[in-house]
């Protein structure tokens, strides 16, 4: 069959809807929490109109439950989803740990929020971030196109390494704001994503299997071992996952950082998530000015992509990295992580972190513009002047 | 030794084992025994759920499983939510659930994780109506985590965090009554039971496993570790519980109450003599002692009346 695309006019959160639907998603058990509340709600309409048949929906008391329930029927083989953010993905933390502990392929979207108090509902990163030690993989999606197919791919990444992925987009600036997505016709996601076929399931009645028991000294940390191997080979299944969805529809992630007008920049912005895109925009006026800059969209945080950062860090001067998130007492996470990455290479770029927009701060082209200006006064100079600075801060 | 068919049928406990020997519970442990019954009643086609419990290291450390069939270890607050995600994946996967010929999926949770930390998840599977059963196993403490109080702990019982001294014991609580709250969610079926009445036990699973919806049990379950009792004495203390009628027996069938006592004729038994063996209740003064016994008969009179209105 060809590849047609279906263009429909839809928000971040009902692009995941729209894929949860044509994943042909089993289970879904979830609590409502704003911003994410339209994509479990769309899900109910698509069952209550008979356009999903072959589902339970399990409307659960607490985020918390709604983790509980959807390894309960993941470890019984249904392929499930669930959908959070903020406050509700910290009251799931610890059941994230058991899914990936108990290696279930589940799939979930957070609606990046942050974290009270004070009370917002507005984007930040920090409550995905905040769940970085959990053994999830995250993609993290620049616009609504990604939402949908990160969903798609995710399920397919985490079907083949056992292990459950996170899809995150931007409270509001994705998960309400409309755009055109292209969605692929179910026959063709069909023939990309068959049905899960389950590293084990709980209803082996011949041969019971017990998951999730003690595990003492002896064994725990080969347990352990497993599951970081199991990340680590993900990058490889990352790569073609993302290729074959470039052959198959056109849109190639088999990149885990894109890149962006970078082959001859000076300087490049990093960052994660829907400010990529003003980031993006931004380089191409910068570019018109005179600027040799590019962009690098880490698109997935979890596994992190060292080997493409030290690629990228060894062919230019500085990095600039964009975090919308914070890790109190120490810096930006995505920067933390990154300098990290490049402390036992060759590669030692003057790196920089910005913080920026947190609680839904607006982040536009010209505050790029104020970036490059600082960045390229820096590299001029040779030596940083702040190392993290908070750039959107009243003073 | 095989038991030959004729002798089987007879039998009122299921001949079937599939718990195995070389568990690693306690001396004269009541949730091991309600664990065998359970099994002995269901088969191999049984999905359990277990939450952090005593029941976590019964079940055995990994790669052993002193249960013949497939079993989910879940953290301590969640048994309800496992178990409504199972019994949502066997729907949709075509399996037939409860019913004779169906799959049972039973969570199995003691009182600490089912009064207290658990409550949440326990309420959102009853409302929900998901076809399971849920099993109280009741030890009235935190055993496994070395006797701490729980909300099912009873007025006058000592634990490590309610200490017994020269001046005071420091639980002052009566029992949390858990099956009032489950029977307030209007399922169609819940119950009590005790380890010392196995043919009791044993009809209740059955009426659970073939009642739809959602069922409850709460078993009375003996730890003779954080009961300070002889581990001989576990049965015959189970049974003094029902006998004065600190723990009763019965059944709430479709907004009916019905008393299953074994003699029902025979008023019951003073306090005391559910107290003896028990260091747990060594604080407890003649006053406490009356504090505990009106609770009882309060509780028993409520439940008579019940009876006797929705019989």
């Amino acid at each position: 069959m060809e590849y047609k695309p279906v263009r429909k006019v839809v928000s971040g959160n009902y692009a995941a809807a729209y894929a949860v639907k044509h994943a042909r998603v089993e289970v879904v058990a979830a609590y409502p929490i704003t911003p994410q509340t339209s994509i479990i709600e769309k899900i109910a309409e698509f069952i209550a109109n008979g356009e999903i048949d072959n589902i339970q929906y399990v409307p659960v008391e607490s985020e918390h439950s709604a983790m509980a329930a959807s390894i309960g029927a993941s470890a019984t083989g249904a392929r499930a989803f669930t959908a959070t953010s903020a406050q509700g993905l910290a009251l799931m933390h610890e059941m994230l740990h058991w899914a990936a502990g108990a290696r279930l392929p589940i799939v979930m979207v957070d609606v990046n929020r942050a974290m009270a108090p004070p009370w917002s509902v507005w984007d930040d990163q920090t409550d995905s971030l905040s769940q970085r030690d959990t053994g999830w993989m995250q993609f993290y999606a620049e616009n609504n196109q990604e939402v949908y197919d990160g969903v798609l791919m995710a399920f397919k990444i985490a079907e083949t390494v056992n292990l459950p992925a996170m899809v995150i987009e931007s409270a509001f600036i994705l998960s309400h704001t409309y755009d055109v997505v292209e969605m692929i016709p179910q026959e063709l996601v069909d023939e990309f994503l068959p049905p899960r076929k389950p590293l084990y399931t709980l209803t082996d009645f011949d041969n019971p299997i017990s998951v999730g028991a003690l595990g003492t000294p002896n064994d725990y940390y080969e347990f352990r071992y497993k599951l970081a191997k199991a990340m680590e080979d993900a990058k490889k299944v990352i790569h073609e996952v993302g290729k074959e969805f470039g052959e198959r529809f056109g849109r190639d992630y088999s990149q885990m950082i894109e890149l962006y007008r970078t082959e001859d920049a000076d300087f490049v912005f990093m960052g994660m998530g829907s400010l990529m895109g003003t980031v993006k925009q931004a380089v191409d006026v910068l570019r018109e000015e005179g600027y040799k800059v590019g962009a690098a969209k880490v698109r997935w945080f979890r596994p992190f992509p060292s080997e493409e950062l030290y690629e990228l860090a060894k062919d230019v001067q500085a990095i600039a990295v964009l975090d919308r998130n914070f890790s109190f007492g120490q810096e930006g996470i995505l920067f933390n992580e990154a300098k990290g990455v490049l402390y036992n290479t060759d590669a030692k770029p003057l790196m920089k972190n910005y913080i920026v927009g947190l609680g839904g701060r607006d982040f536009t082209v010209n505050d790029v513009r104020k970036i490059a200006e600082n960045m390229k006064a820096i590299i001029d100079k040779g030596e940083l002047d702040v190392e993290v600075d908070w750039y959107h801060l009243k003073r | 030794m095989e038991i030959p068919e004729n002798v089987k049928k007879r039998l009122s406990i299921p001949a079937d084992e599939h718990f195995y020997a070389g568990h690693t519970a306690c001396q004269g442990c009541g949730a091991s025994l309600g664990l065998r019954y359970v099994l002995k009643t269901y088969g191999k086609k049984t999905i359990f759920t277990i939450p952090a419990c005593c029941s976590t290291i019964i079940a055995g450390a990994w790669p052993y499983s002193t249960l013949d069939a497939p079993l989910f270890h879940t953290a301590f607050e969640t048994t309800g939510a496992v178990m409504s995600g199972i019994e949502a994946a066997l729907k949709v996967k075509g399996y037939k659930v409860k019913g004779e010929d169906g799959v049972m999926v039973v969570g199995w949770a003691g009182d600490g994780g089912t009064a207290d930390i658990g409550l949440q998840a326990l309420s959102g599977f009853l409302e929900r109506g998901h076809d399971a059963l849920y099993i109280m196993y009741d030890n009235e403490a935190y055993m496994n985590t070395g006797i701490q109080r729980s909300g099912s702990t009873p007025y006058g019982a000592w634990t490590t965090n309610t200490p017994g001294g020269k001046k005071h014991f420091l639980e002052k609580r009566h029992k949390k009554k858990v099956i009032d709250i489950v029977i307030a969610h209007e399922i169609p079926y819940a119950a009590t039971a005790s380890v010392a009445y196995p043919e009791d036990f044993i009809r209740k699973l059955k009426k659970a496993r073939d009642t739809p919806g959602p069922s409850f049990i709460q078993l009375f379950s003996p730890c003779p570790t954080g009961w300070r009792s002889p581990t001989d004495k576990s049965i015959e203390l189970a049974r003094l519980a029902v006998q004065t009628a600190y723990f009763p027996l019965f059944e709430y069938e479709n907004g009916k109450y019905k008393i299953n006592m074994p003699s029902p004729k025979k008023e019951p038994k003073p306090i005391e003599e559910f107290l003896k063996y028990q260091g747990r209740f060594k604080y407890m003064t003649k006053e406490d002692i009356e504090i505990l016994q009106q609770w009882v008969n309060h509780e028993w009179e409520k439940l008579k009346k019940l009876a006797e209105i929705f019989g």
